[in-house]
């Protein structure tokens, strides 16, 4: 997929590689970068995933950084039925009801 | 071309910091603990009737106090002959971005927009995030809003990639970083770059935004009980809302009420760990904020914080993930109300204080917060179970275990809590005192700051010192 300017892309900036990570830190984040994903339009006419890219974000600032996404959905979502949850109300209704056995 | 490496920026804090933020903290330093944190306050902050003006502006407070009906039948149903406590809860959901927040970023991007800052930065993974993008909104500023959101494989935490919906819905950057106490670095980054008002969640500004939140539950509860709270239950994490809440409560007139704090408990769960980030399913009001920054608060991105949990604190309850998912439940099927999970943490708490207290007693729970994609229950353990986690039904009290299990109770009167031992806390405070600054002697002032900053005794201060291995200068 082709992105081309002026579209709604995310990219990817590694801000610190594990070397220069010299806060003090657990030894789990001392391994990996410290790295920062920025969503803004894309100011290049045209780029694929993986380019090294400039784009404007939604207050005009301009950043650089490797094109990870192109019209990034959110994903997070409602989750699934969750079987553990789904009786709470009808266990509760059911003491409020006066069956104390619930 | 400017320095970016992390000991270069942090070097420059202090000028970036003055620029931003605004404040001559040197006007109130004694010695390098001791401040003058009421002069700070006043001097600093707005009166109470000037923030209630400025919230009116942009339609943040006056929120409706909430007596949980429901929820008070079913406590008087199970709770021993005497006891259950009626609770309130303030809806603070209802404010612009959904949780009260917008009261602690209303006077901040207030100020901004008065001095003339074009636009406004705060380091936030909460909802925090959206008050500052909804307020920057509503004054014509930009805003950015940096977030500690990913671990190192890219997997964001949902309630988290939520609030960066949130912020770009009302117009604001989000810069998105993985795991790592270095958001407060690259926070430098962008203000220096930028120019931008720091609108720090630990000002005295964000701190008096708060205080009408404990003023209007003084007044409202007075209102529809006939009295002032017999205890307010907060959710903790960076002390803002305690320590705002509590404030405004006296400035009403309830000194008597109690001030009771409560957090999730993520004990052995590290904050600043790639592995850990995703095996919490709460991405605050836990322990993991609520005790170091109680402990030692001017951990914060400021030289002073005005947010200080232990001068308010009376007591600390700890709760699990479990109830408080649990009464999120509760609180919709019963009462009608999907919120949270933020004021939940509270209300599970004061579920379990309803027990034990006398029928006559008013607890009020200081806040709900929107809720949605992201955030809900449902979302929150898909993901976990994702992550490995094992929910159960169960004992929550005997079976939780952070990190690895989630227990939701069988039974409304398996809500419970642990009790922190708030001499343990203050008792750290001092220690941390003593690590922070690298002391062992202290000055006769010295110990009478520690005592009016952890709302003790000075004996008691003294008692610490020597436990803990210091010394008394007597002059």
């Amino acid at each position: 997929m082709i992105a081309k300017k002026g579209d709604w892309v995310q990219i990817q900036k590694t801000l610190l590689k594990p070397e220069e990570r010299t806060a003090p830190l657990p030894e789990d984040t001392k391994k990996v970068p410290l790295q920062m994903r920025v969503k803004g339009f894309l100011i290049n006419e045209t780029a694929q995933i993986g380019d090294e890219v400039e784009i404007e974000t939604l207050i005009g600032r301009r950043v650089s950084g490797k094109l990870v996404s192109i019209n990034p959905k959110y994903d997070h979502d409602f989750g699934e039925p969750v079987p553990e949850l789904i009786t709470i109300g009808i266990e509760l209704r059911k003491i409020l009801e006066g069956d104390s056995d619930a | 071309m400017r320095d970016l490496s992390y000991d270069a920026v942090i070097a420059r804090k202090n000028e970036i910091m003055k620029r931003a933020v605004g404040i001559d903290y040197e006007k109130y330093m004694i010695g390098e603990l001791v401040f003058d944190y009421e002069k700070m306050m006043q001097e600093v902050g707005y009166s109470l009737e000037k923030v209630r003006e400025i919230q009116q502006e942009t339609g943040v407070g006056n929120t409706t106090l909430v007596e949980l009906k429901q929820i008070n039948r079913l406590i008087k149903k199970i709770a021993p002959k005497g006891k259950g406590a009626r609770i309130f809860i303030k809806d603070e959901a209802t404010n612009p971005s959904g949780s009260y927040k917008d009261r602690r970023a209303s006077v901040s991007v207030y100020h901004a927009q008065k001095h003339g800052y074009k636009g406004v930065i705060a380091a936030t993974s909460g909802n925090y995030g959206a008050a500052v993008a909804s307020q920057a909104a509503k004054r014509g500023l930009k805003c950015i809003i940096a977030q500690e959101c990913y671990d190192s494989r890219w997997i964001g935490q949902p309630e988290i990639l939520e609030k960066a919906r949130s912020c770009e819905a009302y117009g604001a950057e989000v810069v998105q970083l993985t795991v790592g106490p270095e958001l407060f670095y690259y926070t430098l980054v962008l203000l220096e770059e930028t120019g931008f008002f720091n609108a720090s969640l630990y000002t005295p500004y964000a701190i008096a935004g708060v205080e009408t939140l404990g003023y209007e539950i003084a007044i409202q509860t007075k209102e529809m009980t006939g009295k002032y709270p017999d205890a307010v239950v907060i959710t903790h994490a960076g002390g803002g809302i305690l320590t705002g809440t509590a404030r405004g409560l006296k400035k009403a007139g309830a000194v008597d009420t109690q001030i009771i704090g409560a957090s999730v408990n993520l004990k052995g769960l590290h904050m600043a760990s790639d592995n850990d980030f995703n095996k919490k399913y709460f991405t605050t009001g836990h322990t993991g904020f609520g005790i170091p920054f109680a402990t030692f608060p001017d951990r914060s991105d400021v030289p002073k914080n005005a947010a200080r949990a232990l001068r308010y604190m009376d007591r600390y309850l700890l709760v699990s993930q479990g109830e408080v998912f649990y009464v999120t439940e509760m609180l919709a099927q019963l009462e009608g109300m999907q919120r949270g999970p933020a004021g939940n943490t509270s209300l599970a708490a004061a579920f379990a204080l309803a027990l034990e207290m006398d029928d006559d007693k008013v607890i009020v729970v200081n806040e709900t917060e929107y809720t949605g994609a992201g955030k809900l229950p449902s979302a929150q353990l898909t993901f976990a179970r994702k992550m490995g986690m094992e929910i159960k039904r169960g004992d929550p009290i005997k079976e939780d275990l952070p990190g690895k299990r989630i227990v939701i109770p069988e039974h409304p009167s398996q809500i419970g809590y642990i009790e922190f031992n708030m001499e343990d806390i203050r008792k750290s405070y001092v220690k941390e005192v003593m690590k922070r600054y690298k002391k062992t002697k202290f000055t006769k002032d010295e110990v009478s700051f520690m005592a009016e900053d952890t709302n003790t005794t000075e004996d008691k201060i003294k008692e610490y010192i020597k436990e803990l291995g210091g010394e008394l200068i007597e002059a």
